[in-house]
């Protein structure tokens, strides 16, 4: 959904503008008269069906999650539920040694995200904007880490990083046993490396989505400021930027849901252990892990979906809003 | 005659320039880059694990074939996994697209007074971390009785149970894409179709759905890379690993049948084979469906 801004907007504006926007209004009224009962009961099953489906294992679940925080619970049979009151939270705040740094790592992830790949990626979009040759082919190139899966993205810089057989070391020459530099296990390394691969494959993503927000720049913008005599940077700065303001929310949301989602990479690198722990690497360790305990990793889930919602709910409302207006 | 052609030229063309050169260099050096990651995983998968255990990995190859690939592809029988996946994301794939196309008709063409609400819940949904609801989604997994429709008798570790979290968790996002898309569809088809007296299922199927096949085609690529690419479902909701789809059976794989990186590289290059073949024969709806209304990678 996140780029209607980019796209589907310029092509809204594309089809008949201010005029059947009333005249739409007017339809569904009309429309509604001349349903048939069969009608009416098909469209509640056309909507009804996916609704319940999505609310069902989507939002009622969410909100499962958050009453499940507050209790304690082995997971057999209803009766032993046990309400716990914040009992839970307090433990994940005070005593819980991989809650902080998990919190730490995410936001780590966030901060790497967008100040490193995302920006390239915009450099790179700017630079296969310019109409040049085999711009498809550097595409491909830089797109390609975004279509593989994270799990193969993972073994793919296992093979870089293993300490014994991986090409980093083998090129420094810390292959030998006691010369190891474990890119994997040691905890003050393993982050930076997942998130060389994270970065890898997120700069690819913000290229395509800067390519597809610059298709919908005016050219005529940028002769305008070319005949003024801005170079490409000072055009680039006052000119072409400010009007990628849409494509840029998008990427903020993207970037910032993407690291809160982050898992796929750490779990098939290291499981998560010392030095990568994350908020999502925890909450499932408390379901496929040893130790699994319900109300704990629920509320630990609660955690991520208040942060997840602060960013989520905004962005929808504003872009909703400005869907209503056009 | 040279005049024309070549003002023609710097028009259309831009000029070999010297910022034109380095551009290109930079660009052809961070390709290679780029891709060198890649590169190197196929390297050490064409080589023999004898050979690279004794030279090193970093050496000139004596020996180069497609032997590891065999052995990857046969030792750990990977046609049963991506048999899995198929079982999985075929159907998968055509019921988001059926579920979110006939919201989108009723939100885009009926009702205007639910459909902002209706949408906000759906791609909301669709934004959350997986994890946020995983953990009652596992318990109601395992308490829902499926005796003799699931092989586990339960929708946990079945595949009717990925796809009804695959069709759940995605229908939000190309309902919102397709609502979006069937609202610039000019209104009086299907008025003009009521008048005629056809039924609202006949409006849906017969005339707006054919009118969205070209979002249609970019959503079913893009829904048929994600669920091939997912992971963490399968790795949560499965627990036999014989019924895992491929990607969430990689992870078991390398540790049992794997045994060597060269054999790795191999196994997790086979697995990539699928979604390469997808994107290099639809990399237009690819891209256009990512771009369309990219929420998620």
């Amino acid at each position: 959904m996140i780029s209607e801004t980019t796209t589907t907007s310029p092509e809204a504006e594309a089809v008949p503008p201010p005029g059947p926007a009333p005249a739409k209004k007017r339809v569904p009224k009309g429309a509604k008269r001349l349903l048939t009962r069969r009608d009416r009961i098909t469209l509640a099953f056309m909507a009804g069906v996916p609704t319940v489906l999505h609310v069902a294992l989507v939002w009622v679940t969410a909100l499962a999650s958050i009453a499940l925080a507050f209790t304690s619970w082995d997971g057999i049979g209803f009766d032993s539920i046990k309400w716990v009151g914040l009992d839970n939270f307090k433990q994940l705040f005070t005593d819980n040694p991989q809650f902080w740094p998990a919190l730490e790592h995410n936001i780590i992830w966030f901060v790497v995200l967008i100040l490193l790949p995302t920006p390239f990626g915009l450099f790179l979009a700017v630079q296969l904007d310019k109409k040049i040759r085999f711009s498809r082919v550097y595409q491909t190139a830089f797109f390609l880490p975004v279509v593989m899966s994270l799990a193969v993205t993972g073994f793919v810089w296992q093979l870089i990083y293993n300490p014994d057989t991986g090409l980093i070391n083998s090129l420094i020459g810390a292959n030998k046993p006691g010369h190891y530099i474990d890119w994997i296990g040691d905890p003050k390394l393993n982050l930076w490396a997942v998130l060389i691969a994270a970065s890898w494959r997120h700069a690819g993503y913000m290229m395509i989505l800067y390519l597809a927000g610059l298709k919908g720049v005016d050219p005529s913008l940028r002769e305008a400021s070319a005949l003024d005599g801005a170079n490409e940077w000072q055009t680039f700065k006052n000119v072409i930027f400010p009007t990628l303001r849409p494509t840029n929310t998008v990427v903020l949301v993207v970037t910032i849901i993407e690291s809160l989602r982050a898992f796929d990479l750490v779990f098939v690198f290291n499981k998560g252990a010392q030095g990568t722990e994350l908020l999502s690497i925890l909450i499932t360790n408390n379901i496929i892990g040893e130790s699994s305990r319900i109300g704990y990793g629920s509320a630990i889930a609660v955690v991520l979906l208040v942060i997840s919602l602060a960013v989520i709910i905004p962005y929808l409302i504003a872009t909703f809003r400005k869907e209503r207006r056009a | 005659m040279t005049t024309p052609t070549a003002a023609l030229g710097v028009k259309q063309r831009t000029p070999l320039r010297p910022a034109r050169v380095l551009l290109h260099t930079f660009l052809v050096v961070t390709s290679l880059a780029w891709l060198a990651p890649l590169l190197w995983a196929v390297y050490a998968a064409l080589r023999p694990y004898a050979e690279t255990s004794n030279k090193g990995y970093v050496s000139w190859p004596d020996t180069l074939n497609l032997d590891n690939f065999k052995n990857a592809f046969q030792q750990s029988d990977m046609t049963h996994y991506f048999v899995n996946t198929l079982i999985i994301a075929v159907p998968a794939v055509l019921l988001t697209l059926l579920l979110a196309s006939m919201v989108a008709f009723y939100v885009s063409r009926f009702d205007f007074r639910f459909n902002i609400a209706l949408l906000l819940v759906f791609t909301a949904g669709n934004l959350l971390p997986q994890q946020v609801i995983i953990t009652p989604l596992y318990r109601l997994y395992l308490l829902i009785d499926l005796p003799g429709i699931t092989m586990s008798g339960k929708l946990y570790d079945s595949a009717l149970g990925l796809v009804l979290i695959h069709v759940a968790f995605q229908s939000g996002f190309c309902a919102f894409v397709l609502s979006n898309y069937m609202r610039m569809l000019p209104t009086e088809l299907t008025e003009a179709a009521l008048v005629d007296g056809a039924s609202v299922w006949r409006q849906y199927w017969q005339i707006v759905l054919p009118l969205c096949k070209p979002a249609m085609a970019a959503l079913a690529t893009l829904l048929s890379i994600w669920i091939y690419n997912d992971f963490f479902w399968a790795i949560v909701l499965i627990s036999t690993g014989e019924n895992m789809p491929i990607t969430s059976a990689l992870n078991n794989l390398s540790g049992q049948y794997f045994t060597d990186p060269n054999l790795v590289a191999a196994g997790a290059l086979l697995t990539a084979i699928p979604t390469l073949i997808v994107y290099f024969a639809l990399q237009r709806q690819f891209v256009s469906g990512l771009t369309l209304g990219a929420n998620k990678g």
